[in-house]
């Protein structure tokens, strides 16, 4: 088993509330796994942990081999060079164009020639589809396009992993199709290994090849796409297939409906 | 009763620790020099956006104080038959006060607030948070060209407001008034003194340029990264920049003119 | 390109103009230009029994005409006088030794400055000189006591 990413009992709290109540979860090299989980789960914040941007209460979090949160400031650099990250906005520069967003990691990390620079960003662009539009400012694409470049982005340094932060949340048909189809084949031609963060069942079902299911701060399933939808837990059948009540209560908890009505009091 | 303290007591903790936050956050953005030597467009970038956009605002405001100047300080002075110095009272009020003062409030209102506004939105679109990803650190590379460029522009300003307006005052009081050109000039020149006026002017204006991009970067970069919370920083930076311009000016001219 | 070009050139002409705009307050509007002729300078002193609101850089003039400076003012600890050195302007080299120096208020309220009325000697004041004959300042105060004194004993 060659794990990427080997999270151990994790604890994570914001305030009183407890995010991550020691979870334990790994990641293989060169597969898709996917984190999926209602939300307000802490997702984002997992890759977060991951990424180093947010230290755990305890528990430890080894990608590659290193303790991301014992690391020194300039070995934690280091190693996010090597990890492509993809926010949900695509957290584009919107001061620069398309051109000068992916060409940006490459000057500050690297000492290229303006003309090996011109070479890589056209060919991630080619890779995502927008060689054309490089001209555009962020504020001119759509929210599907402004995806594409950030993942552009995020292989200009030719990471080993990407983290995917909701990457079909708000997209059309068309963009989510586009954009399952460059998951997909960035894993496979690049080696990548890929984190997805996601609530969207179907989508993330087709790529992943495991599935960790959230909720409450503990892992609630996992396996391969076909081991979570045949699962047991009522739980993780509740998620999988959108039953508005199950398990998790549509009504969010309140005193007797009737005696509710009939009391007069103010509250 | 208690719960006055305690709310006073909070307050004041909260107060200083965001000034805490502040001081570090300065001293975090200060290696960020190594990068703007290295590539000194990123700091005439920002130049750009702080100064030049500042230009026309500062230059036009400049004119129309020193004109002003010219006509209240006309009548002022004609009632004591001093016409001759409306030179040195239009360049003494410009270079000591109104330069550094007037200039700095303009730019906490200008470039202040796009300072703050760009810096929270970079926050809200999580711009910074994916820079820090890509192992770029944002508070060097964002935050340190937008701080020099300020405190840079900042005394450049000042003195374009301060120029501008004794032509303005030239303009109204010889043009318009007939005060004698050459006692306008040669009185201003007797009564200005290039240490205690113009050099203490332009340390005036160098401390304003610190002190409203500091606050203005601070606020941007410290806001709630909502869109209520930036509209909230930005309106603190213009409050917050004017209150320690005006302080602070009491503080120096205390300091450069006073014997306190 | 044209873009970073057009915005490095209207940097170039906004610092240009800033500091153009210093120069010009340090030339055209500041006493810069005196400073920066020091050197053609001579220093003279005179003592006076009181230099009342007399000040550093106040100025000193030969009939209304600015000369020079004074650039320094001590007390005399065993006279106690007032010493008041002043850098006079070179090309005005030709004081006589026997001028006076008096301490005048220019208008009611304006300010303190030194007035030198020139003598008949041949001989010129020389840098280091010293001027003998002086006029202190008139303390308002002691004018108006004086004047009271007088009517009182009338």
């Amino acid at each position: 088993m060659d794990n990427i990413v080997t999270i151990k009992n994790l604890v994570f709290m914001r305030g009183q509330r407890k995010i991550f109540d020691d979870i334990s979860l790994d990641i293989r090299r060169g597969k898709v796994t996917a984190i999926m989980g209602p939300s307000g789960t802490g997702k984002t914040t997992l890759l977060k942990l991951i990424g180093g941007q947010l230290s755990p209460q305890s528990g430890s979090v080894v990608v590659n081999q290193q303790n991301v949160h014992q690391l020194k400031r300039s070995e934690l650099f280091a190693l996010r060079k090597q990890m492509g990250m993809l926010f949900q906005s695509g957290a584009l520069l919107t001061d620069i164009d398309v051109y000068e967003n992916v060409a940006f990691p490459l000057r500050e990390h690297t000492r290229l020639s303006e003309s090996m620079i011109r070479t890589l960003v056209l060919m991630k662009l080619q890779a995502v589809g927008l060689r054309g539009a490089r001209h555009l400012m962020p504020s001119e694409l759509s929210g599907g396009m402004a995806r594409r470049v950030a993942l552009a982005r995020a292989i200009a340094l030719d990471p080993m992993m990407i983290m995917y932060d909701e990457p079909f949340t708000g997209q059309d048909p068309i963009s989510m199709g586009a954009l399952i189809h460059l998951i997909k084949a960035l894993n496979k031609t690049l080696g990548l290994t890929s984190i997805i963060v996601s609530h969207d069942v179907q989508e993330t079902a087709a790529i992943a090849d495991y599935i960790y299911v959230l909720s409450d701060g503990k892992i609630v399933g996992e396996g391969t796409p076909e081991q979570i939808a045949t699962s047991n837990s009522e739980w993780v059948q509740q998620f999988m297939q959108g039953k508005a009540d199950g398990p998790v209560h549509f009504h969010y908890p309140a005193p007797d409906y009737f005696d509710d009505l009939m009391s007069n009091q103010l509250s | 009763m208690m719960q006055i303290f305690q709310y006073l007591g909070a307050s004041t903790r909260s107060r200083f620790a965001k000034l805490g936050r502040a001081t570090f956050f300065l001293l975090h953005s200060l290696p960020g020099l190594v990068d703007v030597l290295r590539r000194p467009s990123l700091f005439i970038r920002q130049i750009y956006s702080v100064g030049v956009l500042s230009f026309l605002l500062i230059t036009v405001s400049g004119l129309f104080v020193g004109m002003v100047l010219a006509l209240q300080g006309y009548y002022t002075l004609s009632d004591f038959g001093a016409e001759a110095s409306l030179g040195v009272m239009i360049a003494a009020s410009l270079v000591r006060e109104l330069g550094p003062v007037v200039a700095a409030l303009l730019f906490a209102g200008r470039a202040g607030s796009a300072l703050s506004a760009e810096i929270g939105l970079m926050k809200t679109t999580e711009q910074l948070s994916g820079m820090e990803m890509m192992a770029v650190d944002p508070i060097r590379r964002v935050i340190f060209p937008r701080f020099l460029a300020g405190i840079f522009s900042m005394p450049l300003l000042a003195a374009l407001f301060s120029a501008v307006g004794i032509m303005g005052g030239h303009m109204v009081g010889v043009g318009m008034l007939g005060v004698d050109d050459g006692s306008f000039w040669s009185q201003m020149q007797a009564g200005i003194d290039f240490y205690d006026d113009v050099i203490n002017g332009f340390i005036k204006s160098l401390v304003f340029g610190f002190v409203v991009t500091w606050i203005a970067l601070f606020e941007g970069y410290d806001a709630i990264p909502t869109s209520e919370g930036v509209s909230r920083a930005t309106t603190r930076t213009v409050v917050n920049s004017a209150f320690s311009v005006l302080a602070l000016d009491f503080i120096l001219t205390a300091l450069m003119f006073g014997d306190i | 390109m044209s873009n970073t070009y057009t915005q490095d050139t209207l940097v170039g002409f906004f610092v240009a103009c800033g500091i153009a705009a210093l120069f010009y307050m340090s030339l055209q509007v500041s006493n810069l230009s005196s400073y920066l002729d020091t050197s053609n300078t001579y220093t003279i002193t005179a003592s006076f029994e009181n230099s009342g609101g007399l000040k550093v850089k106040s100025k000193v003039s030969v009939a209304g005409v600015t000369v020079g400076r004074v650039s320094a003012i001590k007390l005399d600890k065993t006279r106690y006088e007032s010493i008041v050195e002043m850098q006079i302007d070179k090309q005005f080299n030709t004081l006589p030794t026997d001028t006076t120096a008096s301490i005048f208020t220019a208008g009611l309220l304006g300010e303190q400055y030194i007035s030198l009325e020139p003598g008949g000697s041949d001989e010129y004041l020389q840098d280091g000189d010293a001027i003998d004959i002086t006029q202190s300042a008139i303390v308002l105060e002691e004018v108006i006591g004086q004047f009271l004194f007088k009517k009182a004993s009338e």
